[in-house]
């Protein structure tokens, strides 16, 4: 267990605290609460996790890509994931875990990823739709995080924002281009919007009131906006691209208040976040399960990985 | 139309293209994540020059574009080596196939940028460099796998036994070549398999894996349109939206 903030040096508390109100970063070797590097520990894993877990559903889609540029796209796209997965991983290094402590937790079960990629991804569309809404709305959260008080975690963001927004913009393409494609074309992107809509939105996290690590977060300035600020912005953002290329938000309360510019809109299916978060979504099992195997399969190439290199650092000593 | 040229065009497009999506079916399956991403970034140099070699070729058919070419052809029109459409069975086997594979590339392409046909030329220089990267990566791995453990060192000689068998349809010699080489368009395969054989000694002796001896396999090979077993999956996967909808564009 953490330490308790109460159980902290005072001193060492307040010049931290004072470190951050004064956009200073905070850096690998500072001093640190306990709790706010457990908690960052957890949140930058769950990041890193999710960028590599969400290889998943697009790589359901990539040997059936329909056309070279696409496959070609859609394979540096994986790619980048994975880098960015790589890039948190070691970043949440940093905060002194290993890589095999994370994937530990992540097999446990102790860890999470963005449940969003616990959704199928059973079309073409979804590739689409998995760019422009599921990479949009983390886009939102990144920008924010870019300013986040951890200097290893927002200087990740920045970089990992620029791969974003051509992910974004990749996703957005491949709805256009089927949304003014053929009658079954469209239909598919339309039914791909209403499957990722709500889950893109459950991505933002429980109403901040709900939200079990928001306020100490805001504090320490890990978390820069809170959960319901940041998805009013991504549909603020998204309705109009939608309606640009003809395809229907599923929400019939979506509504532009003229006062305040922002778009009123139905709650949330709370029930349906809580049970997927809780590993009851259609692909929870799925995607872990594959990890684990794929793990499980490479023990022996990372055994002989370091037998050899094991060999060569007697070699070099007996030489 | 060269009919030799097309054919010999697309035998070393369809070679790549088949390459690169056995390596993006790999994807989220590696033994850890940094070979994830080598074998996608792999993967992208093949599918990239794969992409140039079949415009190539559409340029020379005349009729045809490069996406038609490598998403609606019938199998037997696809010109790959058998090597490339062998499964990711495991780790071992996929690195055993890039070795054989990037040693090829990598004596092909030296000969190849020296072709009279500049279009191949540029392209070979060009895919020379991505693929010195691919060969030191896959050279390192047959050392490691076959010096790192008891096991490791079994399970790769198994590999290297296993997909010896498609190791001379890369040096068979047939009209296609010998009538580019006599107007120095295509490479003399009797000299990238002198080059072959003796890198691949000097990393199995490294190594501590031996060449197999075994005689000649016998049947059509994928260059000249006859097919593995696993051929037709990959295709009906890769194929399956131009197949399903034919009109459509993405």
């Amino acid at each position: 267990m953490a330490k308790e903030l109460e159980e902290e040096d005072p001193i060492k508390l307040a010049a931290f605290q004072a470190k951050i109100d004064a956009e200073i970063k905070i850096e690998p070797k500072d001093w640190m609460p306990e709790k706010y590097r457990i908690g960052l520990i957890r949140q930058m894993s769950q990041h890193a996790h999710s960028e590599v877990i969400g290889m998943q559903p697009e790589g359901n889609w990539v040997s059936r890509a329909p056309s070279l540029r696409a496959k070609k796209i859609l394979m540096a796209k994986i790619q980048d994931e994975g880098g960015h997965g790589l890039y948190l991983y070691c970043a949440t290094e940093t905060l002194g875990t290993s890589r095999d402590e994370i994937l530990e937790n992540l097999h446990a079960g102790k860890a999470k990823y963005a449940s969003v990629f616990n959704y199928p991804a059973p079309t073409w569309a979804d590739m689409g739709a998995i760019g422009w809404l599921v990479d949009g709305a983390a886009i939102v959260n990144q920008v924010s995080l870019q300013k986040t008080s951890y200097g290893p975690y927002s200087r990740a963001m920045v970089r990992i924002c620029k791969e974003e927004s051509f992910h974004q913009r990749q996703g957005y393409e491949i709805m256009a281009n089927m949304a003014k494609g053929s009658a079954a074309q469209h239909k598919m992107a339309q039914d791909a919007l209403d499957r990722w809509w709500w889950p893109s939105l459950m991505m933002f996290g429980p109403h901040d009131s709900e939200s079990a690590h928001t306020s100490q977060s805001m504090k320490w300035k890990i978390k820069r906006e809170t959960n319901d600020s940041l998805r009013q912005q991504f549909i603020d953002k998204t309705v109009p691209q939608a309606e640009l290329i003809g395809l229907k938000i599923p929400d019939d309360n979506l509504k532009l208040d003229s006062e305040t510019g922002h778009y009123s809109h139905t709650d949330i299916d709370w029930d349906e976040f809580w049970n997927v978060i809780k590993g009851y979504g259609p692909c929870n099992k799925k995607r872990l399960d594959h990890h684990k195997k794929a793990h499980a399969e490479g023990q022996w190439v990372r055994e002989a990985a370091i037998a050899y290199a094991k060999k060569q650092e007697l070699k070099l000593k007996t030489a | 139309m060269n009919t030799d040229l097309y054919k010999y065009t697309l035998r070393l497009a369809d070679t790549a293209l088949i390459l690169s999506h056995r390596l993006c079916e790999y994807t989220s399956k590696g033994p850890f994540l940094e070979e994830d991403l080598a074998s996608m970034n792999t993967g992208l140099d093949y599918i990239g020059q794969a992409e140039a070699l079949l415009k190539y070729a559409a340029k020379q058919n005349g009729t045809v574009d490069a996406d038609q070419l490598a998403f609606a052809r019938e199998e037997d029109e696809y010109a790959n080596f058998h090597l490339v459409e062998f499964p990711n069975q495991d780790f071992g086997y996929l690195i055993t196939r890039q070795f054989f594979m990037d040693v090829f590339s990598f004596y092909n392409f030296q000969l190849l940028k020296e072709s009279k046909d500049e279009t191949l030329a540029a392209l070979a220089a060009k895919s020379l460099k991505e693929v010195t990267y691919h060969l030191k990566r896959s050279s390192e791995w047959m050392i490691r796998l076959g010096d790192g453990t008891a096991e490791s060192h079994d399970r790769i000689q198994g590999c290297v036994n296993h997909l010896w068998m498609y190791v001379d349809e890369m040096f068979d010699e047939d009209e296609v070549n010998t009538n580019l080489l006599k107007e120095n368009i295509a490479t003399d395969l009797s000299e990238v398999k002198k080059k072959w054989m003796k890198k691949v000694s000097e990393v199995f002796e490294i190594a501590t894996l031996t060449k197999p001896e075994q005689p000649k396999y016998s049947l059509v090979y994928g260059k000249d349109g006859g097919h593995t077993e696993y051929m037709g999956f990959l295709l009906t996967e890769m194929q399956f939206l131009k197949n399903r909808f034919p009109q459509d564009t993405w």
